[in-house]
């Protein structure tokens, strides 16, 4: 085991060569695992609501993918091949309970928001995909990387759909109201801001099947932009 | 290293330890974020209880400051346990019926809801005074279904015993924009003003409608478009839970005279 780790220390490449500054953005772009690889989507229909928990969702599947990656990288060599989808689930099923654990101790409201959605995060295909994919093969520090990539690429694209559904959905960002008031008080009978014009908010937005709409579309503008992404057949 | 790894000694050992350390981790972590949690609980239960007579938003009550403005408000040396008809008991039924140790607000009434196992007559009903401009308040802790799970309540009297004088409702999962309107000021504000008890005293019973006369008949409350169900809901949790505490009050106005 020394040997291996020395190696993996060796500074042979520097922390972020171009090969690993690669392991990054790629997730964001061109191999996002939610647009591109359409992984990880029951949980972007579900918790995307409201942008707060679009960004605690996607910061536990961060810090999930990173510390899983990282185990298991650098574990890689001890794993027996037989029973390697096992134990990538038990690291990746105890690092969600910490998440959750930890999740309810310091922010209670977030976390009953959320409710079984952190704990679901040990079904995301994303998670498991790349501890088989990647860290099995690779030495950790490319492998954290590789974590950070794809955690970012899920957590972003779910800030992405939760601003067009809080924006639209409840007029608000943040649970900052942007529009004005939709509640009627003394002489604005509709609200106020837009609302007082006749604007109303689209329930449509709140509700789950519109996320699918709002992924397929950013799927849709990503794939025409990048002509390399689509499939032939 | 000359150990073999893909024999089954190996792979045993690999998964024990495995499962002995993860275990130990995450018990370590669970015991030691406890505290944490319990006190979290301890303050969404004392929020839940003032929300029924103060706006929260309004007040500044926020998980900070909750204990000191609950301590402020609410006397837990005034609150009492009601069994299903209406009495006061010296302690609370446990899950089998038998009167054991124990507080008003340690009272899990969503767990005994829920709790198939207990009876309904096994059921407690605690009832929480408040005091606010030297008027004596009651907050009564309500709980029901709407249409996808729980939805829950706290109810606050005025000293009068009758008049409805606030209130706060929640829910896990209700419709949004539909039946989770529940929890929104509006619809918190037609109940405010409704009795409790008609003339002679007694329970009697809401109604949510949906014609939109609420706002003018008394027991009537306008129920939410599109939210028949969860509004429906509130209706019976309301009629359930104040009926047992009507009796109490009645028997306290009784004793007054």
């Amino acid at each position: 085991m020394s040997e291996v780790e020395k190696k993996s220390k060796a500074p042979g490449e520097p922390l972020f060569s171009k090969k690993n500054k690669k392991l990054i953005t790629d997730p964001l772009t061109d191999s996002n695992p939610v647009t591109i690889q359409v992984l990880g989507i029951c949980s972007a229909l579900a918790i995307t609501v409201q942008v707060s928990q679009g960004i605690v969702m996607g910061l536990s599947v961060v810090f999930v993918t990173i510390m899983g990656n990282l185990v298991i990288s650098a574990l890689r060599n001890m794993i027996p091949s037989k029973i390697r989808i096992i134990v990538q689930l038990v690291v990746v099923a105890a690092l969600v309970i910490i998440v959750d654990q930890v999740l309810a101790a310091f922010l209670p409201d977030l976390s009953s928001k959320l409710s079984v959605f952190v704990g679901l995060i040990i079904t995301n295909c994303i998670i498991m995909g790349r501890l088989e994919a990647f860290a099995m093969a690779n030495k950790p520090w490319p492998s954290v990387l590789d974590g950070l990539g794809n955690g970012l690429g899920y957590a972003g694209l779910l800030v992405l759909v939760a601003i067009f559904r809080e924006l639209f959905g409840s007029g608000s960002l943040m649970g900052y109201p942007l529009l004005g008031s939709p509640i009627p008080i003394d002489g604005h009978p509709l609200g106020t801001g837009l609302y007082a014009l006749g604007y109303m908010n689209n329930n449509m937005f709140v509700l789950p099947p519109m996320a699918l709409i709002i992924v397929g579309v950013i799927i849709w503008v990503q794939r025409s932009r990048n002509k390399s992404l689509q499939e032939t057949h | 290293m000359a150990i073999n790894k893909e024999s089954n000694g190996y792979t045993f050992v690999f998964a024990t330890v495995m499962v002995v350390i993860v275990g130990t981790i995450l018990a370590l972590l669970a015991s030691g974020l406890k505290p944490y949690r319990d006190a979290n609980g301890v303050q969404k239960k004392q929020l839940e209880i003032l929300s029924a007579f103060l706006d929260l938003d309004a007040e500044k009550i926020s998980r900070k400051n909750v204990k000191d403005k609950f301590a402020e408000f609410v006397d837990l040396k005034d609150a009492v346990v009601l069994n299903s008809n209406g009495e006061v008991m010296d302690g609370v039924y446990d899950v089998k019926g038998n009167i054991v140790k124990g507080s008003a607000f340690d009272v899990d009434i969503q767990q005994e809801y829920k709790d198939k196992k207990r009876s309904d007559s096994h059921k407690n009903f605690p009832l929480f005074v408040a005091t606010q401009n030297g008027k004596k308040l009651f907050v009564i802790p309500v709980i029901g279904k709407g249409l996808w799970g729980p939805i829950w309540g706290n109810i606050c009297l005025d000293e009068d015993m009758s008049t409805i004088k606030g209130a706060s409702f929640g829910h896990k999962g209700e419709t949004p924009g539909l039946g989770a309107e529940i929890s929104q000021k509006f619809f918190v504000d037609r109940w405010i003003g409704e009795k409790v008890t008609d003339e002679a005293g007694d329970f009697a019973k809401f109604e949510v409608v949906k014609d939109g006369s609420g706002q003018s008949v008394e027991k009537k409350v306008d129920g939410i478009t599109g939210g028949t169900i969860t509004s429906k809901g509130v209706e019976e949790m309301a009629n359930r839970c104040l009926a047992v505490y009507a009796e109490y009050f009645k028997t306290l106005k009784n004793a007054k005279q």
